[in-house]
């Protein structure tokens, strides 16, 4: 029988386990599996430049479409699998057309977590996840315009930069105490509160909602204090859930995400996965993590094909992350869950350029640098390479960087 | 359609002809060629793209801004001529640039 690999969405970790696939020797068939009905494309600008109208539909693709043809991917785009056959090791699709395979690489990402309040249904309330979501939003944006964001995160907060480029009237709604709080200490937060109102986003934080008001489409968002803020459009934005159904129905085994091993491969040898749908253990953090970002989707994806090709190589990558709002540059090396020190270069209080530094017993563990390349750069080094850092020397602007590791 | 030709850390090089405006990291995922990632699609966020301009094109490359300045004084085995290839546009001027990328990022 003819080898095929399966791939079931159309992801960053898609994209990436095709190139890595045949790079790494891969002369079998590939055939890739996305509901939505476009290539793969970078999710990230959906919220900022593609927001904005600064990148077309064309350049926020991964790889262009000769790409695929060029290496030989069967694209079924548009199309969904319900059910994999683990026994018969084969997938059935929405149609009922059934496919075999030899090899299947799960890169299913994930999906918005829905709140189900009153108004829900009403025209001009959205979720940030795929393209056609945000496309959807242009009909209700535009200089003068009111917009609501629930959740204040990283979605909620780049969305409120975009929406005040183009001259809209901005209101983030926070359930927490501080936005960003699940993710920052409450120097980054109070920095990101401070900025986003010097640039007229108004900030309410420990603030409910109760309901979503309109007619027939949004007219405003009733607070849990009574009180309601006029918007024409809103959005939402608090997380994500991995799409495991798929291969939780076919026995595989979950875990907060699909489990896999060092290896990305699922308790199935046959079955890898890659990207935001895993729970997987990372070494450099010893612990099991679920991430939800394109360094992950990436680096997973490449070992997933080293597995498929018979090539096997430990997953072994420090997560980064990076954010842009306004004219500030996060980039997040490390994981900061758990720190119980921060310690700050720069000044977070005024100006627009610092970076945070986070401990665990002693033990440096990640960085938030905003407009702080260096500190960025050094940071993801240091965290690589297993160095940790002297919080006197990172405090001290006087001494460069690149000496306040060892 | 200029011509550009990058070579890996172990001296084989591949060949494409690439649309003028794109930058030389685009061209470079499209074409699945390895030793450059562009995790960040071109923001200047990763680094994932370090490459050195062969001397001879370093001048039409131009010049990095600064926040790349400060990306390359940190990244792994960096050259004189280091630079992210996102930010490296295409021109027709450019026909015939050879671009070389870091074993680091094998």
């Amino acid at each position: 029988m003819t080898e095929h690999c399966i791939i079931i969405g159309c992801s960053h970790a898609a994209a990436q386990l095709v190139s890595s696939l045949r790079q790494e020797g891969w002369e079998g068939k590939i055939s890739l599996i996305g509901d939505e009905p476009n290539l793969p494309y970078h999710r990230p600008p959906l919220s900022k430049a593609f927001f904005v109208g600064e990148k077309t539909e064309d350049e926020l693709l991964i790889r262009a479409a000769d790409f695929y043809e060029k290496n030989k991917v069967d694209l079924l785009l548009g199309s969904r699998v319900t059910v994999i056959d683990r026994d018969a090791k084969k997938i059935t699709l929405e149609d009922g057309a059934e496919i075999s395979y030899t090899k299947l690489a799960l890169t299913t990402g994930a999906r918005v977590r829905k709140i189900p309040f009153t108004g829900s249904e009403l025209a001009g309330m959205f979720y940030m996840r795929d393209l056609n979501d945000v496309k959807q939003t242009h009909k209700f944006t535009g200089p003068r315009k009111s917009a609501v964001i629930i959740g204040g995160g990283y979605i909620g907060l780049e969305t409120a930069a975009s929406l005040r480029k183009i001259g809209m009237k901005v209101t983030v709604i926070e359930a927490m105490s501080r936005v960003l709080q699940r993710v920052t200490a409450p120097e980054v937060s109070a920095f990101y509160t401070r900025v986003h109102t010097e640039e007229g986003v108004d900030i309410r934080t420990e603030a409910g909602v109760d309901a979503i008001v309109g007619e027939k489409h949004v007219e405003g968002v009733r607070l849990a204090d009574g009180s309601t803020v006029a918007a024409d459009l809103v959005i939402i934005g608090v997380g994500v859930i991995p799409n495991i159904e798929l291969a939780e129905a076919a026995g595989l085994t979950i875990d907060n995400g699909i489990a896999v091993n060092e290896f990305a491969t699922t308790n199935d040898p046959d079955i890898v996965a890659a990207g935001d749908c895993t729970n997987h253990y990372n070494p450099i953090y010893d612990r099991k993590l679920r991430l939800e970002s394109v360094q992950n989707a990436t680096d997973q994806a490449k070992i997933a094909a080293k597995s498929i090709c018979g090539k096997p190589e430990a997953y072994n990558a420090l997560p980064w992350f990076w954010s842009d709002q306004y004219d500030l540059k996060l980039q997040i090396a490390g994981l900061s869950q758990g720190f119980d020190e921060v310690i700050i270069r720069g000044d977070s209080e005024q100006g627009r350029s610092f970076a945070a530094f986070y401990f665990s017993e002693g033990r440096f563990i990640a960085v938030d640098a905003i407009n702080r390349p260096k500190e960025f750069m050094m940071s993801k080094r240091a965290l690589t390479a297993g160095q940790t850092a002297d919080p006197l020397k990172l405090a001290d602007e006087s001494i460069e960087i690149k000496d306040a590791f060892n | 359609m200029p011509l550009i030709i990058y070579k890996s850390h172990d001296g084989s090089t591949q060949e494409v002809h690439a649309e003028a405006g794109t930058s030389i990291m685009q061209v470079a995922v499209d074409n699945g060629i390895d030793g450059i990632l562009g995790e960040c699609g071109g923001c200047c966020s990763c680094a994932t793209c370090h490459c050195y301009v062969d001397p001879a094109w370093a001048a039409k490359a131009g010049e990095p801004d600064s926040t790349e300045k400060d990306m390359l004084d940190c990244v792994l085995e960096s050259q004189e001529t280091s630079r992210l290839s996102c930010q490296i546009i295409i021109t027709d001027e450019m026909d015939g640039m050879v671009i070389a990328m870091p074993e680091s990022q094998y």
